[in-house]
């Protein structure tokens, strides 16, 4: 299986703190990897440098054979990488059904089209399933800030799979939903994962969650990876159990 | 009530004018022209969410090239387009300093750049004649149907609003005005869904800007004397309180915060002596403090209180 995602050497400094240091590893197609660690090791900046929110110090990503280095987010996403973020991130003030389209309408036409075509930019069916799919369609009229957390999260997801990516990194979102609807978001991503051939990376720190849905797993302790796995292998590896344990 | 508002709002502006003096026929133009430049900073502001202390000088680059042409006997149409063009590239630059600082940093950038404006207007008299201004400004005649008189200026001038009101609308509405209010919302999330923030922020402050041009066109003769005075840093201000007090963000903010702002200081000054000012001053703080999202976004309250 080729790699969807290669990681070479990355590495990012604030100030005197390597918060990513020299980072390496490799996404195969069709995989759900996990990424654990204590907090402050490093997860969340590691997808940020990847996605280019944040410039990298030193290292490269590479998307499918080519390098990314200097892309912007939005150029990125249009080559199929999508994201959710630690903390929810939904346009409050849009309806459910316009968040999904807004998520999709930048991958169609071209700017001029898209001022002049029509309002739903063809993607209205589109996002009415894609809401149906994440049991939200009691709620697509609503704006998605009317929603609960748990309701929003659903929707910050089904957001980074309306474009229809190839990898999509999601950062934690398990976090603040409760046990049910965790469940579902887990089926979903499974169908998704099955039906589309679309790649995962999910930083996490439900454990039972983490390890329920990825095939591999990478640890990150102090921005560097100390260990990789299969779910099993790592939950028992004492270098996984020491970084979290101990100081 | 809101299917009804917008037919009844404009069987008033139709038939106001036959029942107005001229005084009052001037401030309800007045009003016509002001709107329009609000609209443009609404999209801008409202919308897009970027902050502009600038607008007023967009209606000084259109008032100033309506006046130059038109005193040299081009027609206004051509000061439309050259107005439009030259608010749409100057806009579009203005834009980038929003590129990399944000609210009251970007209120900074965009003041000095009004005082820019305003310093090249007095300054270079050689095209602008400076303070002494330019007067004579002629009004249009379309198609044989001359403007000269205040009624028929004034309809000249809601057919333009009405122009820009269903243009701005189609605007909004589309997938651009979604990525506009994207952009507002949380730009870094929008970034990551594909949407060209750069692009949409450069194109927030250029068509705001040239909507802003065009309120300028009509401004110069509708009052057919200007000045670089005119088009200071009060004249930006006074925009960004019509978007502020009307709701910034919502499509008819502007047609009621310019109604504030240019009839209601004019309604006051009746049976209150030297006090109106103050009286209205007064208004608006209020207004601000205790509703930030203006009168429509009190009223949108009001009705879900109701409910």
């Amino acid at each position: 299986m080729s790699a969807v995602l290669e990681v070479r050497d990355l590495a990012k400094s604030f100030g005197g703190i390597r918060a990513v240091d020299g980072v390496s590893f490799d996404v195969r197609e069709g995989e759900i990897l996990g990424l654990i660690g204590p907090n402050g090791s490093g997860k969340s900046t590691l997808f940020n440098c990847i996605l280019g929110q944040l410039p990298a110090s030193a290292g490269e990503v590479r998307i499918d054979g080519s390098a990314i280095t200097g892309m912007r987010p939005c150029e990125l996403n249009r080559l199929g990488v999508g994201r959710t973020f630690q903390l929810l991130q939904v346009f409050p003030q849009l309806t459910v059904r316009e968040n999904l389209i807004l998520a999709g309408q930048e991958h169609r036409g071209s700017m001029w089209s898209r001022l002049a075509g029509r309002r739903d930019a063809g993607l209205g069916a589109a996002a009415d399933k894609m809401i149906g799919f994440f049991r939200l369609t009691a709620l697509a009229a609503e704006n998605a800030g009317a929603l609960s957390y748990g309701q929003q999260k659903l929707l910050d997801v089904a957001m980074a799979f309306m474009a229809g990516p190839r990898l999509v990194l999601l950062d934690e979102p398990a976090g603040g939903v409760n046990p049910t609807m965790l469940a579902g978001l887990r089926e979903r991503l499974r169908e998704i994962n099955a039906a589309q051939r679309a790649t995962f990376v999910v930083i996490e720190h439900n454990m039972e969650f983490v390890m329920s849905l990825c095939t591999r797993i990478l640890v990150l302790a102090e921005g560097r990876i100390i260990a990789e796995g299969a779910p099993q292998e790592v939950r028992n590896n004492p270098a996984v159990i020491e970084a979290y344990l101990g100081g | 009530m809101r299917r009804f508002s917008l037919p009844l709002l404009l069987v008033v502006l139709i038939v106001a004018p036959f029942f107005l003096k001229p005084y009052g026929l001037y401030l309800l133009s007045l009003w016509v022209v002001m709107t329009i430049a609000a609209i443009g900073l609404n999209l801008t502001l409202g919308y897009a969410g970027q902050i502009s202390l600038a607008q007023g000088s967009f209606v000084g680059i259109g008032a100033y090239a309506a006046a130059l042409l038109t005193t040299m006997g081009w027609p206004l149409w051509s000061a439309f387009l050259l107005a439009i063009a030259l608010s749409l590239v100057i806009g579009w630059v203005l834009g980038y300093p929003a590129l990399r600082v944000q609210h009251h940093y970007l209120a900074f950038v965009t003041l000095a750049f009004a005082t820019l404006v305003y310093l090249l207007l007095r300054n270079e008299e050689w095209l602008t004649k400076g303070v002494y201004g330019i007067s004579g400004i002629p009004r249009p005649v379309l198609l044989g149907w001359s403007t000269k008189g205040p009624i028929a200026f004034y309809f000249f001038c809601l057919g333009i609003l009405a122009l820009v009101t269903a243009a701005t609308w189609w605007l909004v509405r589309s997938p651009w005005g979604r990525a506009f209010t994207a952009l507002r919302e949380n730009a870094i999330r929008a970034d990551s869904l594909g949407v060209d923030t750069r692009r949409y922020t450069l194109m927030a402050f250029a068509i705001g800007s040239a909507i802003g041009g065009i309120a300028g066109v009509l401004y110069a003769p509708l009052v057919q004397f200007i000045e670089p005075n005119a088009f200071n840093l009060n004249l930006s201000l006074s925009l960004l309180l019509m978007v502020m007090v009307g709701g910034s963000g919502y499509f008819l903010g502007p047609f009621l915060g310019a109604a504030v702002s240019v009839l209601l200081p004019e309604w006051l000054r009746f049976g209150s002596e030297g006090l109106y000012l103050i009286l209205y001053a007064i208004a608006v703080m209020v207004l601000m403090a205790y509703c930030p999202s203006g009168l429509l976004g009190l009223a949108e309250r009001a009705r879900r209180l109701v409910r």
